[in-house]
């Protein structure tokens, strides 16, 4: 499915690298043109963009979901996805989704102990179609975690959750990213989250880079920080929504 | 001031209403039983009256009482073990050749083009008419009687395992790849439990349609069986051994229906109780 010859994976704890990355589809016009990222280990950054602008297409090759035909992309062997639908499976219990295609001894202990991390441990024997909807996307996150990923991508992962799930999903996502320092790129249609969650907000459009900011307001941070107020604007500005 | 009055009238019926309810779902129960049951006493009437002759139709005690003898000089549990072990050998082939051509066929393009085309052609032919051409390339024995019922079976276990493993969501399929998953786990994983339901749903059909392969398999030439007891009956005119085949046939089915329910209630617990044992 990949062309190797423009895809290669580092080893653990090297930073991503795309280069030149151009992705087409049917010769139409690029949806992604010549774009240049990295990422460096631990670095936590949120990738912003109007439907369309590429951040998906983006997302989805770095997974190694859709090939690199023109360019160059490298990336940590142990990746992880979390996508907005959770994607568990409806007919395994939560425990045997999390450690999916994982066959060694210690798996179950594995399980409960993400599990626990997540705030999860007492439904872990439940069956997925049971679970509400923040706890059907923390059990998307505990599998992700526990292949101990060098590289986390996270694609709108509370696009589809109640206002008050998704404060409580972002502040878990927040303690988790400090405790397993791997490197983040969190897909978000939402500018307070990237301010509250990023090291650095990334604007995409028609393909290409058009704002690449750090966010250096020391953490932990809260959703009224004063200091947002500077970096919203820009940000909204680069995504065209005009607040003055 | 009359609300709080209806109010607490509610309350009170409300309490005995529980009783009255179980008691019309009794009387209910009872009356849907009572027309099949005041039937069979009309039958038994016109006969014991001489209405009926015992010529076209023996009466409901003849049927027990040579139900019984049949049981008990052994005729019966014969022919019975004769005719379970056609429909099961015939039903494991369907279920065997069902589910590898419907996997050859879901998971790859090419099989399914291979595949596919053919069977769906050979689906719209009424199976039943290939019984002549079964006999002269098969003979008498057992082989055709076998191949028929497993002729049968295969298209409705192979169509709806087909159906299944097509629909399911590639969301899913998509995240397996992301975990790493191999081809073949995630065909254990994904794919065969995905179409688990649709594969039941067809294996119900399978199952009745295994009966009715099996009884013109039977009747048209055996040397034993359940078919083959009732057309032997037929030239003695002995139309209460006839209708005990009938009501062998009519448990056997009921029996393999329930058997088939309790795997969907099993193997499906993962479904919210909804969906679970939805009538096919």
């Amino acid at each position: 499915m990949t062309s190797t010859h423009s895809y290669s994976e580092a080893d653990p704890g090297t930073a991503v690298i795309v280069e030149q990355l151009t992705r087409r589809f049917n010769n139409g016009p690029p949806v992604l043109n010549r774009l240049d990222l990295a990422i460096a280990p631990g670095e936590f950054v949120a990738l912003l963009g109007h439907s369309g602008s590429g951040k998906s297409t983006l997302l989805r090759t770095l997974a190694g979901l859709d090939p690199v035909t023109d360019g160059a992309v490298t990336r940590p062997r142990k990746v992880s996805v979390v996508f907005q639908e959770h994607r568990l499976l409806p007919w395994k219990r939560v425990w045997k989704n999390i450690v999916l295609g994982q066959e060694d001894k210690g798996i179950r202990q594995r399980a409960e102990t993400v599990l626990e991390e997540v705030g999860l441990s007492h439904r872990s024997n439940a069956w997925p179609l049971t679970l509400s909807g923040g706890e059907a996307q923390r059990a998307a996150l505990a599998r992700a975690l526990v292949r101990e990923p060098a590289f986390l991508m996270l694609d709108e992962p509370f696009a589809a959750l109640d206002a008050l799930t998704r404060l409580k999903m972002q502040k878990l996502v927040a303690d988790l990213w400090k405790k397993h320092g791997c490197a983040v790129l969190l897909v978000t249609h939402d500018v307070d989250e990237a301010l509250l969650l990023a090291d650095r907000a990334v604007v995409l459009e028609r393909g290409r880079i058009r704002v690449d900011v750090p966010i250096t307001i020391p953490r932990p941070r809260r959703h009224a920080d004063p200091g947002f107020e500077g970096l919203r604007s820009l940000l909204l500005d680069a995504l065209g929504v005009h607040t003055a | 001031m009359s609300d709080a009055i209806t109010l607490t009238g509610l309350y009170k019926t409300a309490e005995s209403r529980g009783k009255t309810q179980s008691l019309r779902a009794l009387v209910s129960s009872i009356r849907r039983y009572m027309s099949p049951v005041a039937l069979v006493c009309l039958w038994q009437v016109a006969c014991s009256l001489g209405v009926l002759s015992t010529r076209l139709v023996a009466s409901p005690i003849q049927i027990v009482v040579t139900g019984w003898t049949l049981v008990h000089d052994g005729t019966l549990p014969f022919n019975l073990g004769v005719s379970l072990l056609r429909a099961g050998s015939g039903l494991g082939v369907a279920i065997t050749l069902g589910v590898v051509l419907a996997l050859i066929s879901g998971l790859s393009r090419i099989g399914e083009d291979v595949v596919d085309a053919p069977l769906q052609v050979l689906r719209t032919l009424p199976a039943l008419a290939l019984v002549p051409l079964f006999i002269l390339w098969f003979g008498i024995g057992e082989t055709p009687k076998i191949l028929l019922v497993a002729l049968g079976a295969t298209f409705p276990i192979y169509l709806n395992l087909h159906k299944g493993i097509r629909s399911i969501d590639p969301k899913l399929v998509e995240m397996a790849s992301t975990l790493g998953l191999s081809r073949w786990q995630t065909i254990r994983d994904v794919f065969l439990p995905g179409a688990l339901p649709d594969f039941l749903t067809g294996l119900r059909y399978a199952v009745g349609v295994s009966w009715l392969m099996l009884v013109v398999a039977e009747q048209v030439n055996a040397e034993s069986g359940i078919g083959h007891m009732m057309m032997d009956a037929q030239d003695f005119l002995r139309t209460d051994i006839i209708l005990v085949g009938l009501l062998v046939y009519g448990v056997l089915g009921l029996i393999s229906d329930q058997i088939v329910r309790f795997l969907e209630s099993t193997l499906l617990a993962w479904r919210p109780d909804g969906r679970k044992g939805r009538k096919a």
